[in-house]
């Protein structure tokens, strides 16, 4: 057990690595000089070198990368080029936000996919199942930055009863809320629709086997045979969760934007149109880490529900 | 799919099987919600390509005068956008846009996707490692996360759209690909080929592709509406498609601002990618239930 975790860890690494080595030629993938953006427009040719050597793009790129690297190990993101601020220190604030309504979101769709999922197996065929399959269909097909539009027109353009935009940190806990109602309906739709579909095929996969048969034949109440049911599904269910959470944190770019609530896509929508390609670095990588650790964790979770898997 | 009879059990007939091909064609044509929803794309497809022939006014030409019309004017049935230009020629134009930019990085995915999947898993060995630990990478980022981080890096456009967009779908392509050539390649009948003298080039294009192609196809559809999303979504960033240009995400973004003046119109181009793409998922969900191929 400990020895599959232990070997899953080390596997993380070179995915690590070679997620920061994408990271890395970022710089080089944007045209232009890197160095463009904190050059004065007359800088003479001396000027060039100068800043080119103070930050270091006159090396080698694999000694660029590692010196790089080893900075970004220590935590150094280093300075964003629009505000001059340490790159860590906007990540962080921002990644706080965002796995606010990554947690909000994942919640609710959590809760409402697997209730969903659980009756439209235990009722297939009936309208309930019908339901289940519509709302799986609308929730991986939705554009949610349009399903975030048409909140707003409805719930704070036209009936006035939650805001649009932001996130309102100085109103107290409950203008916080209020903030954070739509943005979470928004991202929390496309999960919904993936979970009730997971969740359904993998409890009927399980009702269609013989022990359900059993624990029918003798009678146990419907009630108890969900549990068992419920049991059998989870390893399954939870890899379906993590990942989801996962792309929740993520894919919030195009929802902050819609509802400029200041998460880590909204900074890096913002790094973009700056071309402060030190923040967009950032963002991405701790983004990536928390993924490839979060598919770690789920995997880890895994084995301790279901020992058979580790040993495979 | 247990409990559908085909025609031949259900006349009780002895005769020929029917061919995997004519029974997928039957399957399609017993399915109301796939043929609904293929229907549905094929009117989308025909009325964006006829797009130069049948929108009603130039779309990059609006009047100040006319800005944010209501849908139903009579002159301007679906309205105008906040430049007084006629949505419904928009509409049409822009999903010319939106399906190139959605289509292509999967036919792209689609045909590299496959190459390297097949080399990787027909190959083996360290190859087979290198190509697809270097797949595994870009699993790392969250779909959404790393089109919007190439699309950022390499500045807007509709190529860099394309080029980020292939990057996000090829390594799910490769997965599938190669998947799909170990298990045909432990076959007996890949045995048999060779033993029987067939060349690679021939138990490549005959043995494998033939048994490979279905299920990657089946798996690059259910990407489409995915990629359609990504498309206009980069797009509304202001990362995709560049103005005057129509685009769904684009005019989505430019008409946000009107949502106050008008609630109907900016609706209007995310309800058009939001049929597009669901038409899209139910045709790929028929054809995968169809062709009995579990993804």
């Amino acid at each position: 057990m400990w020895q599959y975790v232990g070997r899953r860890l080390v596997l993380a690494i070179p995915t690590l690595l070679g997620a920061s080595i994408i990271v890395f030629a970022m710089v080089h993938l944007a045209p232009g000089d890197p160095i463009a953006a904190v050059l004065p427009v007359d800088a003479s040719k001396e000027q060039v070198e100068a800043i080119k050597k103070a930050y270091g793009f006159d090396r080698p790129l694999p000694v660029q990368y590692f010196k790089w690297l080893g900075r970004v190990v220590t935590g150094d993101l280093g300075k964003s080029i629009a505000t001059r601020r340490a790159v860590i220190l906007d990540v962080r604030d921002s990644l706080a936000n965002s796995l606010v309504l990554a947690i909000s979101s994942s919640l609710l769709a959590f809760g409402a996919g697997i209730a969903l999922g659980l009756l439209a197996a235990f009722w297939r065929g009936r309208w309930l199942d019908k339901l289940a399959s519509a709302v799986a269909v609308v929730g991986v097909s939705v554009p949610h930055y349009w399903a975030g539009i048409i909140l707003i027109i409805i719930f704070s353009v036209q009936l006035n009863w939650l805001p649009a935009m932001g996130a309102a940190s100085d109103g107290g806990i409950a203008s916080y809320l209020r903030h954070m109602t739509l943005p979470t309906i928004a991202l929390a739709l496309i999960p919904l629709g993936v979970i009730a579909r997971v969740v359904r095929s993998a409890a009927l996969d399980i009702l269609a086997q013989e022990f359900v048969l059993a624990l029918r034949a003798k009678g146990l109440a419907r009630r108890r045979v969900l549990t068992h049911v419920v049991k059998n599904a989870a390893p399954q269910i939870i890899t379906v969760l993590g990942l989801q959470f996962g792309f929740q944190l993520g894919g919030s770019v195009l929802v902050e934007a819609v509802f400029s609530w200041p998460g880590t896509g909204y900074l890096l929508n913002l790094a973009i149109f700056q071309r402060d390609i030190p923040v967009l670095q950032g963002v991405i990588l701790v983004l990536a880490t928390f993924f490839v650790l979060l598919n770690l964790l789920v995997d880890v979770l895994q084995t301790l529900i279901d020992p058979r898997i580790a040993r495979h | 799919m247990s409990t559908i009879a085909l025609p031949n059990e259900a006349e009780g007939v002895v005769g020929a099987p029917m061919s995997y091909w004519r029974t997928v064609a039957w399957r399609l044509s017993q399915d109301r919600a796939t043929l609904v929803a293929g229907s549905l794309l094929l009117l989308v497809v025909l009325l964006t390509v006829l797009a130069p022939w049948i929108s009603p006014y130039d779309p990059n030409s609006g009047s100040v005068r006319l800005r944010l019309a209501p849908v139903g004017s009579p002159s301007h049935v679906l309205g105008t956008d906040e430049q007084g230009r006629d949505m419904l020629s928009r509409l049409l134009w822009g999903g010319r846009m939106t399906l190139l930019a959605g289509l292509t990085p999967v036919v792209i995915a689609f045909v590299l996707g496959t190459m390297l999947g097949v080399i990787a898993g027909y190959a083996g060995g360290i190859t087979n490692t290198l190509v697809m630990r270097t797949m595994d990478i870009f699993y790392a980022f969250p779909a959404v996360l790393l089109a919007i981080a190439i699309s950022g890096a390499l500045g807007p456009g509709l190529p860099n759209t394309l080029i980020s967009l292939s990057i996000v779908f090829i390594p799910r392509v490769v997965r599938v690909a190669e998947s799909a050539t170990v298990q045909v390649k432990g076959l007996e009948y890949l045995a048999a080929a060779r033993a029987s003298g067939a060349g690679l080039w021939q138990i490549l294009r005959h043995h494998l592709l033939a048994n490979v192609l279905g299920p990657v196809l089946v798996f690059a559809t259910t990407q489409v509406s995915l990629s359609i999303i990504l498309a206009a979504g980069l797009s509304f960033l202001g990362l995709g498609v560049t103005p005057p240009a129509a685009e769904w995400g684009l005019m989505l973004n430019t008409l946000r601002q009107s949502i106050y003046v008008n609630a109907v119109v900016p609706a209007l181009p995310g309800l058009a990618i939001f049929v597009t793409s669901m038409a899209f998922n139910l045709v790929s969900d028929g054809l995968r239930d169809a062709m009995e191929i579990r993804a």
